[in-house]
């Protein structure tokens, strides 16, 4: 049953060019991920987490081995196919929250539908049932910088889903934020992933992501060291 | 789109508010520079018209080939019939005589014995003709220091400097010697009626200035001149027609094999102003070429820090499924639309800049005296129909070539990296 699986890895190696030789931050990796799951890389600092997610989510491309993403192989892609590919069916969550200073909540969370060239009224629907989920539609008129860290990567996750992806890339969304925000955010996303059976794959290496993954997949030193099914904390 | 870039420009002060002004600041430069050229070398060649060239000019073949001479043993004869077939042949433009000669002007004292004396560069023009423009056009009644205007045949406006020189004032005797257009010498008893400075070295320098019938007298040069000058209606010299006319009249009049046929020439076959005519047309071409490439220079290097500014900004919209090519697209989008801004802004203060020093003329009368050329002592901007959009051309061509140049950057840059400036 390979069609089932939304993402899978085989066999994929990255190595990155340093000075005269090569780094190798990912070793023969071979995994695969199903529709749904609500799962996490974990493993410490330089373990090759974010690398890994760059190339699920077509930012970045596999060395060997081959990374299918949608049953797309991601470094066959052309760049417009790429773009596409993370424009329809991928959303991605940043550390930083990486939201766009200059604009208010609700362009930052239109500019993805703006790509698609969406009719105004539907983007406009579409944005405000993307705050809603995450509960911000009274900040929709407010700049980045008058939000709080939480607030913030709520606009963050508003933007990612307010498309509809398949797939939602977390990269330690939860690094820049106290305890009660970062499981506000977490039950936000769990929520998701139970309704709109959105695929969650987070990078990670804090403790209170882990509590809510579903799967835990152990990375060191570019190798899976362990890929078990966790249990989890319900709502 | 459009509406996200411009939110995007207006809202990030530091996108902006440093390109307009570059570009605001080498536009007004330019635009003003423009119109400063335009018209120095607008005056420079009016000037030249008025006092010498004419905007077209006839004389005889033989004068013409020396005309650096003034030989008026060459001059044109016949002239009231030439001038009656040149206003029928050209209604829309004025004919006057001229006669120049050079001679001495001789002081003397209350017995009538020589005092001082001078060398004196004549010009013989219409002063007392009701209707003559000659006055004006040459700015003498503007000229006079002391004393007045000629009234009546008799009287000569003299150069200030000489008056002062050799202490004549107006009232006083003075004598003219010269050569008839015979050649024998001539000479001929004048009342000063007044003294008179150009503000150019040129005119200044032992300027006698009397009425055409008394020089037609002296020099024996009845219903001759040395030439014949002819004025476009509106007092702007226009290349084209000139030739116009002067192939024509050419055709017409003159022939090759007599060198006592009068023959026309216009103003840019005088005195290299043709050169002048393509110089200063060349010279508004440097001035925009330098400011694109200065500004470009200066607006690529603002572009290459606010883009790295904004790589964080790239690699999100990379991430959100923009295409490097749309990004790139987008960029030089905001740098036109800053660039258009900063035109505006530039356009309007170089144009505004340009009005004040085209109805406030600078005075450089000291620093032109000692030129041998001639030159006006002030010179003054001018507001062409070409200031208002000139300065488009450095504007926006700088600020997009400067930003397609920083632009590139995102390019070279992969995708993972620019991502990766997202870490830090
Ligand atoms: N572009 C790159 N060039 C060179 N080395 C890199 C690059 N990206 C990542 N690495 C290296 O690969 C390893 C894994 O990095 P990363 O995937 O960011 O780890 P993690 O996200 O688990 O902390 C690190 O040692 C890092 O230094
Ligand atoms: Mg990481």
């Amino acid at each position: 049953m390979e069609n089932s699986f939304i993402i899978q890895i085989d066999h994929l190696t990255k190595r990155f060019p340093v000075g005269k030789g090569y780094f190798t931050a990912l070793k023969d990796i071979s995994l695969s991920f199903g529709r749904g799951e609500f799962a996490g890389l974990v493993g410490p600092s330089g373990s090759g987490k974010t690398t890994m997610l760059n190339i699920m989510g077509s930012l970045d491309s596999p060395s060997q081995g081959t990374a299918r993403v949608m049953g797309q192989s991601v470094s066959e892609l052309s760049h417009k196919d790429s773009a596409r590919l993370r424009n329809r069916h991928i959303g991605f969550i940043f550390q930083t929250f990486n939201l766009l200073p200059v604009y208010t909540v609700f362009d930052n969370v239109e500019f993805a539908l703006l790509l698609q060239k969406i009719p105004s009224a539907r983007r406009k629907k579409m944005v405000m049932d993307a705050l809603e989920w995450v509960g911000l539609t009274d900040k929709a008129h407010s700049r980045p910088n008058m939000l709080s860290g939480g607030e913030s990567q709520r606009v963050a996750i508003a933007r990612a889903i307010v498309k509809k992806p398949e797939i939602l890339l977390a990269d330690e969304p939860t690094a820049n934020l106290d305890a009660e925000n970062s499981h506000h955010i977490l039950r936000t996303m769990q929520k998701l992933n139970e309704q709109l059976k959105t695929t969650f794959l987070f990078a990670t290496h804090d403790e209170k992501v882990m509590q809510y993954l579903k799967r835990k997949i152990s990375l060191r030193d570019g190798r899976v060291e362990k890929d078990e099914v966790a249990e989890t904390i319900n709502l | 789109m459009i509406r996200f870039l411009l939110k995007g420009i207006l809202r990030d002060k530091s996108r902006s508010v440093l390109p307009v002004l570059v570009v605001s600041l080498g536009v007004m430069l330019t635009v003003f520079l423009s119109g400063w050229v335009t018209g120095v070398f607008g005056d420079v060649i009016d000037m030249n018209a008025r006092f010498n060239t004419g905007h077209v000019k006839v004389m005889t073949r033989a004068y013409a080939h020396e005309r650096d001479q003034k030989p008026n043993d060459l001059a044109l004869l016949g002239t009231t019939e030439l001038i009656r077939q040149l206003e029928k042949d050209y209604p829309d433009m004025q004919w006057v005589e001229r006669i120049y000669f050079g001679g001495l002007l001789d002081v003397p004292d209350e017995k009538g014995e020589t005092r001082a004396q001078g060398p004196a560069s004549g010009q013989a023009v219409d002063l007392l003709s009701p209707g003559s423009r000659e006055a004006e056009r040459m700015n003498i009644t503007h000229s006079v220091v002391s004393g007045k205007m000629p009234q009546r045949q008799g009287q000569a406006l003299i150069s200030h400097e000489f008056a002062e020189r050799f202490d004549v004032k107006p009232g006083d005797p003075v004598t003219v010697f010269a050569s008839t257009m015979y050649g024998s010498m001539a000479f001929k008893n004048f009342t000063v009626s007044g003294t008179l400075r150009f503000g150019n070295a040129m005119l200044d320098r032992g300027a006698v200035i009397v009425d055409i019938r008394d020089a037609r007298q002296a020099l024996n040069m009845e219903d001759a001149a040395g030439e014949v000058l002819g004025f476009f209606e509106q007092g702007k010299y226009l290349p084209g027609k000139a030739l116009e006319v002067k192939n024509s009249f050419n055709r017409k009049y003159s022939r090759q094999e007599d060198e006592f046929s009068p023959m026309m020439l216009t103003l840019g076959d005088q005195e290299g102003l043709d050169e002048m005519l393509a110089y200063s047309e060349s010279v508004v071409g440097i001035v925009i070429f330098v400011f694109v490439l200065a500004m470009s220079l200066v607006l690529w290097n603002t572009g290459l820090l606010g883009g790295l500014r904004r790589y964080g900004e790239f690699g999100v919209r990379l991430a959100l499924g923009e295409e490097k090519p749309h990004i790139y697209k987008t960029l030089i989008y905001e740098a036109f639309i800053i660039g258009l801004i900063g035109s505006v802004l530039g356009s309007a203060i170089g144009v505004g800049l340009s009005f004040y020093l085209q109805e406030h003329a600078v005075d450089f009368g000291s620093m032109t005296e000692n030129m041998g050329m001639m030159m006006p002592s002030e010179f003054r901007a001018v507001v062409t129909p070409q200031l208002f959009y000139i300065g488009f051309i450095p504007g926006l061509f700088a600020m997009v070539l400067g930003n397609a140049l920083s632009g590139i950057g995102i390019y070279r840059r992969q995708t993972a990296r620019l991502f990766k400036e997202l870490e830090v």
